[in-house]
């Protein structure tokens, strides 16, 4: 408990995070209402149709997860901290819980105000939470955000150089993924990738490229965070092996 | 009390630190001395846990340090004052130092007014002064009134003031009965600090003594003798036994040891020598270090063949 109360210390007591929640909260609600304003088709109607920006904010808040370790590392802090806390496993645990679970109250309030500013943009549409599936597509952004900072920090243990690991974490989630699934002959493989796992979860049906991993939204969610903690146990455990 | 047994690191091909035993004690300051690149701040880094000994262990009280429940209540550590987030301001960095080993906040403002920094506690971090930087990592050491302390190279880059107040500071820590292990590269430095000295070179261990016994047995003191009658001077000496050198870069002098002042004075005046000078001549800490630690200084300089003979000559003699 006072790992993880000195983690939420240090987390909140920088500016940089802050300005991270709140731009990606604005940015996530902003490139929704683009979207949801053009009254366009994007080939999602309902509820999902509010959520299409959720991938900014989620970069966003990948950011913040990756810095959150990196600049440890960088000035050399990450050996004030194994020195308050030789157990190297707690104190990275502890610092992943609370920079998750910002993430995910950074994805909750993204959501949910993406969902209530398409109340207002389209009001000829039926955007009400009718039940668990409309609640999965607007809250679980919050579960997606969560499982992605994991992801993210555990890149940031292993990388420990902050520029290598933002762009590795950002081009994975934005770019790589995407483009794999492609690849031609790479669609049977394409839907094993975590994010594209998460991006099914969410907005539901299968994804625009390739084949989806599973009808269930939430095994598609499951595998995901699988994927997200397995790396975590990895970084977690060479961090341990290290010299820091 | 520190205490480390067989200590090793081998980085590749490199043995940085090389079985190293030696024993840091209550109420005094120990010096660690050592040329750069001598293991020091690996030897530190192995004591409290954060680089992987290759084999032997440090103890701390006799346990190791990743075996210490809220290892700040027991150890304090400076091994780098930049070892800070640089927008964190002091006092938040010292609120999550104290969280994380339940150490109550209060003793946040106690340790911040200790050194200093109450003022400047809501500043950036970055922001600081290298001195004030140290004294936020010796707050940051205190936090936890830790019975054993260690500081590495603490004085590098401050200014005369900061010098004096971290010397009494170390020196006060020790009176409070504390085992205080302090760093550096420089013996004048430790011989104003240190009670006791572990000194090593290559990672190896040179000596482990008291500072007065180190320097002592470290400092050769010669007589100089200038004299227009040099070498009638020279034969009345050896005829008396003693060791009669040319002193270096003056033909009209020579140099003596094993012998004190008023004998040669005698011996001249005996056999009507004219005598232009006789002094004594201490040699520095300096020299006095450099003789000891000579052959083992990692990153020695290529050097010209004068200079590698003068070693060996040293190292003959004065090991």
């Amino acid at each position: 408990m006072s790992l993880i109360a000195a983690e939420r210390i240090k987390l909140t007591s920088i500016r940089s995070p802050w300005w991270c929640a709140a731009f990606g909260v604005l940015a996530t609600v902003g490139v929704g209402s683009i979207s949801m304003a053009g009254n366009e088709d994007t080939g999602f109607s309902g509820v999902p149709s509010t959520q299409l920006g959720y991938g900014l904010g989620m970069a966003v808040v990948m950011v913040m997860a990756t810095l959150a370790v990196t600049t440890e590392y960088s000035v050399g802090m990450i050996r004030t901290t194994f020195l308050a806390a030789p157990a190297r496993g707690p104190v990275l645990l502890a610092k992943t819980l609370v920079v998750a679970l910002a993430a995910g109250l950074v994805g909750l309030l993204a959501a949910f105000g993406s969902w209530a500013l398409g109340l207002v943009l389209m009001p000829g549409r039926d955007l009400a939470l009718h039940g668990p599936a409309e609640w999965r597509q607007v809250g679980g952004v919050g579960l997606v955000y969560l499982v992605a900072a994991v992801f993210a920090i555990a890149v940031g243990i292993l990388i420990r150089h902050t520029a290598g690991a933002v762009a590795l974490v950002l081009t994975w989630a934005l770019m790589a993924e995407s483009l794999l699934a492609m690849i031609p002959g790479f669609e049977p493989a394409a839907r094993w990738l975590p994010f594209q796992a998460a991006k099914q979860f969410l907005l539901g049906g299968r994804p625009a490229d390739g084949a989806p991993l599973t009808e269930q939204p939430w095994v598609a969610m499951g595998y995901f965070a699988a994927v997200s903690g397995g790396l975590l146990a990895i970084a977690i455990a060479v961090a341990k092996r290290r010299d820091a | 009390m520190i205490e480390t047994r067989g200590l090793t690191k081998r980085y590749g091909p490199t043995l940085a630190v090389d079985d190293l035993s030696f024993t840091v004690r209550p109420g005094r300051v120990t010096g660690f001395l050592g040329p750069n690149g001598a293991g020091k701040s690996t030897t530190m880094r192995m004591i409290l846990g954060l680089d992987r000994p290759t084999s032997g262990h440090a103890l701390i009280g006799g346990r190791p340090y990743e075996d210490l429940p809220h290892p700040l209540r027991e150890v304090g550590a400076l091994l780098d004052a930049k070892w800070v987030h640089p927008n964190r301001s002091a006092r938040a960095h010292l609120r999550w130092l104290a969280r994380s080993n339940r150490l109550p906040a209060a003793r946040v403002d106690e340790v911040l007014d200790q050194v200093g920094l109450t003022a400047v506690a809501d500043r950036r971090a970055g922001t600081f002064s290298l001195g004030m930087s140290q004294r936020l990592g010796i707050a940051g050491a205190l936090l936890g009134d830790p019975g054993v302390l260690l500081f590495d190279e603490p004085v590098n880059g401050l200014d005369p003031e900061g010098i004096v107040w971290i010397r009494r500071f170390m020196r006060d820590l020790a009176a409070e009965g504390r085992s205080v292990l302090v760093s550096s590269h420089l013996l004048p430095e430790m011989a104003l600090t240190a009670t006791d000295l572990v000194v090593i070179g290559r990672g190896r261990l040179i000596a482990e003594s008291t500072t007065a016994e180190f320097v002592e047995g470290a400092v050769t003191s010669t007589v100089r003798v200038r004299s227009p009658q040099l070498l009638e001077l020279a034969e009345v000496l050896l005829r008396a036994g003693i060791d009669v050198q040319a002193e270096p870069g003056d033909d009209e002098a020579l140099a003596v040891a094993g012998t004190d002042i008023a004998r040669i004075g005698e011996l001249a005046a005996g056999a009507g020598v004219v005598l232009h000078e006789l002094a004594l001549h201490r040699a520095s800490l300096e020299e006095a270090f450099m003789h000891i630690t000579g052959h083992d200084v990692e990153y020695s300089a290529g050097g010209s063949a004068g200079d590698r003979n003068h070693s060996a000559v040293l190292a003959a003699a004065g090991r």
